[in-house]
């Protein structure tokens, strides 16, 4: 693959926290519209990777590419995001004072997120057309008027993907999606993904190796701060590091 | 799960909404004017005078419940905003007394008595009412501006903002009590005669005063409200939920924050500005940490996040503490200590948020924000 | 801060100091009266000594003087006594004639008290009298003493007598010797000789003279330069101290448990009248030759009366509060406007403690350079607060407790840590120390119901600017704030110094928004 095929491309990235390094030397790259699964044993640093990427923390050294060659290092949160990378937390995280749809408005992407265009902003007959086939997606389309924070956990995850969705990112970072869901709505989830990345980058972290097997075409296995192993799930699970350091531990601990 | 509605105002609040609004402004000044003093239904100057005071509080109320009910930035600096608001008016009323004053110098008195010869340069826009009443409202959005920018945009927040405006208004108090100030020291401006031609001291200046005040009100109150009720208003309380949130969907809270604190200076500097002619002086007694915080205990008692509750709290708090402060003197710190204690742990939606309880229809019983999430060991 | 309160106490210690000896000697006079009735019958002088006691009411001026110069010369303080009964039925000329008698006789009784702040303030005092004999008392009595500064005030004191005789060379000699000891109290004298010999007619001699006392002045302001210097730095040091021991517990309470104390300046004031009302017990019950053992024994009567208070608030409204910082703030702030009144009602607006007599007055450690001896134990006992705290926090299993509920409440809960307890334990505990922190500022200033206030706004913003719940970063920050405000005082005043300490807070934060020392990790801004 050639670097412009890249929408993402990490080279080398450290991040120290007082000598403990979460990320060591860390290259990671994702393809446009590519659908990649980072798992990992706990601590292996996939959550502060997501972290660097959008902004959220700024890693002690490295290069973190985006798009046509932008260097997102040093760049600040909300930038990131108007660059057009999205972001969906671990613990779910919606404004539990608004309703569903209000929520929904606020992420709709906008040329101008300033305090004057707000203030001023009307929604627009094509941003509702949006946002209601948003809340289709979701499944929230009963909910739209309720307090978002009266959700379930399962629908409050939901929310947060779809408000992701309406910002429009070309990267969509996604932290450990399913976590607490049922059966059915992680199946669910797993198509939603499925189906986004046709027209967008996603990164997903996840624990759940059959939901994993459900979406992942490409696996990237992530231990102390560095890629080890890339591949398909089955290449992947058959990589003798890989069972060393991940499978073989959680086996043993079983 | 039932389902638990977005808190607005219903129909039945908009219309007590303007009942409210007819009985402030039409009918309690005709109860002044047209009633026979000994009639029971009388509303003697002097009422009327102090509930155009609590209306101004209620001004001020508004723009604290603003950054604190709804973007959840507690600002323990409001009072320095007023201060500045009333200040700028004073000065303007100040210099308007003339050669009525006590020395009969064309200077202030205090002037006269701390030997200042001249009148100190930046007394000199104040000699107009233009002076004042912008002076009023600008300097307090200049002066938040400045050190609302200085501390959002280095992400203080929460209890370190909290702190840093108490110490703002603590620094304030100090500088205002010194006389080389050339504001008046401790003992702050007073003794006003006029203002416009108008004899403060006749109680149809006063009554004008306090109609003004009213319309005052009325228009920050729907400032607020479009405020609140634009999409940035709605920005305001996801930065109160979830400010990370915010930023990943695109948003800087740090502007949305300065810009909410702006208005709330604002409003503080309207309030204030409005509370001097009709009060008569302002102190630096009314400016220090003590009367900021008393800003706050209004909001809370009233039930913060709700615009009417802010303006409920504050003539309530303040018409308690008139009619208290009568009887028992001593026991008012008390009492108001004991507000921030029981409204704080025990009814964090305040005084709106039961009497939304008690009228509302019997859905769900609304859960006391007791948010610790953990259990008693 | 504006502290108004400080003369008052002032006042007071010197009303008490003043009132011992008057109550005293009021009856004796009185006595005196009855025993002796009628004029003494008049007996024939025998000593030289006893012809002046007589020749000392003359009305003749001159024999008056003559009797005073012989008492001066020859007696001692034997004679005082008596000299006080002569003055007491005396006629204004006489007593103006016995005043110098009895000055200089008293003080120099005094040069060999077994006190040495009485030695030194006779030898301060005999300046005053101008008379030359002093010059001899003064050299042989620094020449037996042993504490260098009262010897120091004896040749200090002995130099400035010189200055006003009449010999060029002695003077000269004055001169340059006050330049050597720095002399504070020379600066006034040799100013005017310098201004003497600017003059157009000034001899030769008074042109040396002023040049001499030129070089003298020189070095004298040299030397106070840095004596001031040092001063500043241990008011600031000292006003750190007082800063330090607030914050700390205030740090306590924020860092491990996440609260926002704003009654903590009032747990203080609390310290403070158990201290007062230890005191007023002493007084009451305890006989006076124990009564400086009322300040020890109030240690521990302050922290534990400070200790309940924050324990009962922490029962009764912190426990509902805990992870809402803001809210913490507001009701605590409400728990302080409560106390601060019950304060006032019950005790009224002021009252003061007696330091004991250890306590009192200070160390001159050099010249122009005195260290009073309450501020020197305020900065020990906030050196030994910190190392408390730390043992207590980082190597004790209390401590331990402390820090795994403050770090994982869920988990400690598990381990079967009472987390419960924990909370008030170390409540209790930060306020306990916050009874002792009012303990120690009773020495310094007043008990009023305002105390609290006046240190809590500069206690934050040490908390701030340290970075929450660290040890290093409160101490840091309160010897910086506490250090500038002092730095900053002599220059701008108390009041613009705390408006640029703000700014300067201000300022700082843009650069370290989280604080000198901030928490680093992935969990540092949850």
């Amino acid at each position: 693959m050639t670097d412009g095929d890249l929408i993402l491309n990490c080279e080398n990235v450290v991040m120290d926290y007082d000598g403990f390094k979460a990320l060591n030397n860390c290259n990671f790259r994702v393809q446009y519209n590519e659908l990649r699964v980072v798992i990992g044993p706990n601590g292996a640093g996939k959550t502060t990777l997501l972290d660097v990427i959008c902004g959220k923390t700024t890693p002690t050294s490295g290069k973190i590419l985006f798009g046509k060659g932008i260097n997102l290092v040093g760049k600040n949160a909300e930038d990131i995001t108007k660059l057009g990378v999205g972001r969906k937390f671990q613990a779910p995280s919606v404004y539990g004072n608004l309703s569903v749809w209000q929520n929904l408005d606020l992420s709709v992407k906008r040329p101008s997120k300033g305090v004057f265009p707000t203030l001023m902003g009307r929604s627009s007959p094509a941003e509702r057309v949006r946002i209601e086939e948003t809340l289709e997606t979701i499944g929230l389309s009963t909910h739209a008027h309720d307090r978002a924070g009266a959700l379930s956990h399962g629908q409050k995850q939901w929310l947060e993907i779809g408000m992701v969705i309406l910002q429009e990112p070309s990267l969509l970072l996604v932290d450990e999606p399913v976590a607490g869901m049922s059966d059915k709505e992680t199946e669910q989830t797993g198509r939603l993904l499925t189906s986004l990345s046709e027209k967008q980058a996603i990164v997903v972290i996840e624990h759940d190796m059959d939901f994993v097997r459900q979406i992942a075409k490409i696996v990237t296995v992530l231990a102390e701060g560095t890629v080890i192993c890339e591949g398909t799930v089955d290449a992947v699970q058959a990589d003798d590091h890989v069972r060393e350091i991940y499978l073989g531990r959680a086996k043993v601990a079983h | 799960m039932p389902e638990q509605p977005v808190a607005r105002p219903d129909s039945r609040e908009t219309v007590s909404l303007y009942l409210v609004g007819v009985v402030l402004l039409v009918v309690l000044p005709l109860l002044n004017v047209l009633t026979p003093e000994d009639s029971w239904l009388h509303l003697s100057d002097f009422r009327l005078n102090q509930f155009g005071k609590f209306l101004c509080f209620a001004i001020l109320a508004l723009g604290l419940d603003l950054i604190w009910g709804y973007c959840g930035v507690l600002s323990m600096g409001q009072g320095v905003f007023f201060g500045f608001g009333a200040y700028c008016m004073g000065m303007y009323l100040a210099l308007q007394i003339g050669t009525e004053s006590v020395y009969g110098s064309e200077l202030p008195d205090f002037m006269v008595w701390t030997q200042v010869k001249e009148l100190p340069l930046f007394w000199y826009p104040f000699k107009s009412i233009v002076g004042g009443v912008l002076g009023a409202i600008l300097v307090p959005v200049l002066f938040a501006t400045l050190f609302g920018f200085l501390a959002f945009r280095s992400r203080i927040k929460g209890v370190y903002f909290a702190i840093i405006t108490q110490a703002l208004a603590f620094a304030a108090w100090l500088v205002f009590n010194r006389n080389e100030t050339r504001l008046g020291g401790t003992n702050g401006l007073t003794d006003f005669k006029q203002a416009l031609g108008f004899r403060l001291s006749d109680p149809s200046t006063q009554r004008g005063l306090y109609i003004i005040t009213v319309l005052a009100l009325g228009a920050s109150y729907l400032f607020c409200r479009w405020i609140v009720a634009s999409r940035a208003g709605k920005v305001l309380i996801a930065i109160r939920d979830s400010e990370s949130r915010v930023t990943f969907s695109g948003y800087t809270p740090w502007m949305y924050k300065l810009f909410v604190f702006v208005v709330s200076a604002g409003l503080a500097g309207l309030a204030g500005m409005l509370y001097v002619p009709q009060v008569g002086i302002i102190t630096p007694a009314q400016i220090g940490v003590l009367p900021s915080l008393e800003v706050v205990i209004w909001v809370a008692v009233g039930g913060r996040g709700t615009l009417i509750g802010a303006v409920l709290g504050a003539v309530a708090v303040n018409y308690g503490r008139s009619v208290l402060t009568n009887y028992f003197p001593e026991a008012w710190p008390f009492i108001l200590g004991g507000l921030f204690v029981v409204v704080v742990t025990m009814f964090p939606d305040g005084l709106l948020g039961m009497i939304r309880k008690v009228t509302a229809r019997k859905d769900t019983p609304a859960p006391v924000s007791n948010a610790d999430g953990r259990t008693a060991a | 801060m504006i502290r108004l309160a400080h003369v008052p106490t002032y006042v007071r210690a010197l009303a008490l100091v003043t009132c011992l000896p008057i109550g005293l000697t009021l009856p004796s006079a009185l006595a005196a009266d009855d025993v002796a009735p009628g004029p003494a019958p008049v007996v024939a002088p025998a000593t030289p000594i006893e012809h002046a006691l007589r020749d000392i009411t003359s009305e003749d001026a001159a024999v008056r003087s003559a009797a005073a110069a012989l008492l001066i010369e020859k007696g001692d303080a034997s004679l005082l006594p008596k000299l006080d009964e002569i003055r007491a039925e005396a006629d204004r000329a006489t007593r103006q004639a016995l005043k110098p008698v009895i000055d200089l006789l008293k003080n120099h009784a005094n040069l060999t008290s077994a006190q040495s702040d009485t030695r030194r303030s006779a030898a301060a005092d005999l300046v005053g009298t101008g008379r030359p004999e002093a010059i001899a008392w003064l050299e042989q009595a620094a020449a037996k003493e042993s504490v260098w500064w009262v010897k120091y005030t004896m040749e200090e004191s002995a130099q400035l007598l010189q200055l006003r005789a009449d010999a060029h060379t002695v003077r000269m000699g004055a001169v340059t010797k006050l330049g050597e000891l720095r002399s504070q109290n020379g600066l006034s004298a040799l100013k005017e000789l310098a201004d003497a010999g600017a003059q157009s007619g000034a001899t030769d001699e008074q042109r040396a003279l002023a040049d001499a006392a030129q070089a003298s002045i020189t070095q004298i302001d040299a030397w106070s330069w840095w004596a001031g210097a040092l001063e500043t730095l241990f008011r600031g040091i000292s006003l750190s101290s007082i800063l330090l021991m607030m914050s700390l517990g205030l740090a306590i309470v924020f860092g491990l448990m996440g609260v926002i104390n704003m009654a903590h300046g009032e747990l203080m004031m609390v310290g403070a009248y158990a201290t007062f009302v230890t005191q007023q017990a002493f007084v009451g019950w305890v006989s006076p030759e124990l009564f400086d053992w009322y300040f020890p024994v109030a240690l521990p009567v302050a922290f534990l009366a400070a200790a309940a208070f924050g324990w009962v608030l922490e029962a009764t409204v912190i426990r509902f509060l805990y992870g809402r910082l803001l809210e913490t703030l507001l009701a605590t702030w409400g728990v302080s406007l409560i106390l601060m009144q019950a304060a006032r009602v019950y005790f009224g607006d002021l009252t003061a403690v007696i330091a004991p007599q250890a306590l009192r007055g200070g160390a001159q450690v050099m010249v122009g350079v005195y260290l009073p001896y309450n501020r020197i134990f305020i900065i020990l006992l906030s050196i030994v607060c910190v190392l408390g705290i730390y043992f207590l926090l980082f190597r004790s299993n209390l401590g331990i407790r402390v820090r795994s509920v403050t770090q994982n409440r869920n988990m400690s809960a598990c381990l079967g840590i009472p987390t419960r307890k924990v909370d008030s334990y170390t409540f209790a505990f930060a306020s306990g120390l916050a009874g002792v922190a009012g303990w120690a500022l009773t020495m310094v200033g007043n008990v009023d119901p305002g105390l609290g206030q006046n240190y809590i706004v500069d206690a934050f913003m040490v908390v701030v600017t340290g970075g929450v719940g660290k040890l290093a970063g409160t101490i840091w920050a309160s010897l910086g704030i506490g250090g500038l405000n002092k730095l900053i005082e002599p220059v701008s005043g108390a009041v613009y110094g705390k408006v640029f300490i703000l700014v300067g807070v201000i300022l700082f934060l843009q650069w370290r928004p989280q604080g000198l020392f901030a928490a680093k990790g992935r969990n540092a801004d949850a």
